[in-house]
């Protein structure tokens, strides 16, 4: 049902860990429908990504969505990695079975999440970067 | 290539050789409709009574009630539905349990939006129904229980005997989905006084697509498929016929072979069941521990969810199952799970092994050392195992 690049992330997933002091943190999800997401960012002083890691609580799609979100906003800019979409995390995976897209969401999510804690330390404003939403299904019922 | 290890003998059952060559003539030799008056035709015929036979034996029923259907979900459909259409002047109030097969509890939920009640019986945190609960929900327009003999997820035997003797005295016809059961623990209908039971011929190294209902001689039942006369006129369509006969050489064997089947079963599953609990910590079993089908354990490992430790098991040849909410296709975990009291995480993180005499012991011990070696995995990039050591310190002791 998964994709090869799918699976291999899950079987070989980057980035699995936690990073002390980290620039920001974020933990997105809830264990009610089974996936909770925390990212670990180190930011340098440029505001450039220089260090991704996870930690996920899920099923084989959120922990590839987890490590792919992770690989992709390494080495970009604060602004680039709010372009790192749930679509693009996605398209990266060659695709998700329509169930599990909301694992690619939890992972943009997570993203924020991070960004926003790293924001709030540091009193930045970082154009576009909405408060994250404590539970991600609110959010997917809202846009359903 | 890779070695298969099948743990999900509660989703379906190779079929055995000896079933196989059973229903082998049935397809192109013996091939005739069993209706006609010609002599293929009666091949046919003979091979379905006899089928009809073996299988009403096992259960102490006599042939002529035994029903022929598609099926498990079709024998549930059709004991709920008719039972509910012909004692509609009685009442339209039925029990069930909260941890029944979707093919009942789906039927329930039709039933409920026709007019019918259904009240939802508890269970404990074992899976038992309380038979004072029982006894308190019947009504003078209760027409009907629908008990679980077995569960399919957490293997709990219900006290069946105890519930049919209730559902006699207070005169309500009582219904038990057995297709967990049926051919692996004993099953009487007249000790247990049922009067409808629903067994499907894939759980027990039968064929696929084939099941039976079993009637009790008196009960009032309409047709659920219409058509010619098949089935004493109660289930129409032209029987099938190499089906029928699998399922009842598969329910011979099972008969035949049930005690010592039990025993090994039962060993073997005891022995799995302690190495996991002693191996692995924070891990719970589920269901009871002695009132269990003999091939069933299942368990939850804290801090993981299920199907990611599917899918790192098929990558080592074995074959489980999960209640989580990944592997339902849906947001919830098993409805099981959760009528047993687990708090949802718990419930996304369990693991269903089913085995059948086929499985060897060295197999439940490569599997115990696979699923150890997963479920660490799965912690180590577990966030909410994370938080536990933080809370705990690094090395927690006990569950």
């Amino acid at each position: 049902m998964y994709s090869e690049k799918v699976m291999d992330h899950f079987m070989h997933p980057r980035n699995v860990g936690e990073i002390e002091n980290p620039s920001g943190v974020g933990t997105v999800g809830n264990a009610k429908c089974g996936d909770i997401m925390r990212m670990y960012l180190d930011i340098d002083e440029n505001g450039v990504i220089q260090e991704a890691k996870f930690k996920t609580f899920g099923c084989g799609a959120a922990v590839a969505t987890s490590s792919m979100a992770t690989e992709l906003v390494k080495g970009k800019t604060v602004q680039e990695a709010l372009e790192v979409t749930n679509k693009a995390v996605m398209e990266a995976l060659d695709g998700l079975p329509p169930v599990k897209v909301h694992c690619s969401l939890l992972a943009e999510e997570a993203i924020h999440a991070a960004l926003w804690d790293y924001a709030k330390k540091n009193g930045l404003q970082i154009e576009g970067l909405k408060e994250p939403v404590e539970d991600i299904e609110e959010r997917i019922e809202e846009e359903q | 290539m890779k070695k298969i290890i099948y743990l999900d003998h509660a989703a379906t059952t190779p079929v055995l050789p000896e079933v196989f060559e059973a229903m082998k003539p049935y397809f192109m030799e013996s091939y005739g409709n069993p209706s006609p008056i010609y002599s293929l035709a009666g091949e046919a015929k003979g091979a379905v009574e006899e089928a009809r036979e073996k299988l009403a034996g096992l259960i102490g029923a006599r042939p002529g009630e035994i029903y022929f259907t598609a099926g498990g979900s079709e024998s549930d459909n059709w004991a709920l539905k008719a039972v509910a259409e012909a004692y509609a002047a009685k009442g339209k109030h039925i029990i069930t349990t909260a941890i029944e097969h979707h093919a009942v509890l789906h039927t329930c939920q039709y039933l409920e939006k026709q007019g019918c009640e259904i009240t939802y019986l508890k269970v404990d945190e074992d899976g038992l129904i309380d038979l004072g609960e029982l006894e308190a929900a019947i009504r003078p327009d209760t027409v009907l229980i629908s008990v679980m003999a077995a569960n399919n997820e957490i293997g709990t035997i219900e006290p069946i005997e105890e519930i049919g003797r209730i559902a006699k005295a207070h005169g309500v016809l009582f219904h038990t989905d057995a297709v967990q059961a049926f051919g692996h623990i004993p099953l009487d209908v007249e000790r247990m006084h049922i009067d409808l039971l629903s067994a499907s011929g894939h759980k027990l190294n039968g064929p696929k697509g084939v099941g039976l209902l079993y009637v009790r001689k008196g009960v009032k039942l309409g047709s659920f498929i219409h058509g010619g006369a098949q089935e004493r006129g109660r289930r129409a369509g032209t029987e099938n016929v190499p089906g029928i006969v699998g399922f009842g050489k598969a329910a011979q064997i099972a008969g035949e072979r049930m005690e010592e089947r039990m025993a090994e079963q039962t060993a073997l599953r005891d022995y799995l069941i302690g190495r996991v609990l002693a191996e692995i910590p924070y891990t719970r079993l589920n269901g009871s521990r002695t009132r269990r089908l003999p091939g069933n354990a299942n368990f939850s490992f804290q801090f993981i969810e299920g199907e990611s430790l599917l899918i790192l098991l098929d990558q080592q040849g074995i074959c489980a199952s999960s209640g989580s909410a990944c592997t339902s296709g849906s947001l919830d975990p098993s409805h099981v799970l959760m009528a047993i009291g687990l708090p949802h995480e718990i419930a996304h993180g369990s693991l269903r092994l089913t085995f059948s005499e086929e499985t060897a012991r060295e197999d439940i011990d490569f599997t115990v050392e696979q699923v150890k070696q997963s479920v660490e995995r799965l912690r180590g990039m577990s966030p909410l195992y994370e938080d536990f050591v933080k809370q705990n310190g690094r090395q927690p002791e006990g569950v």
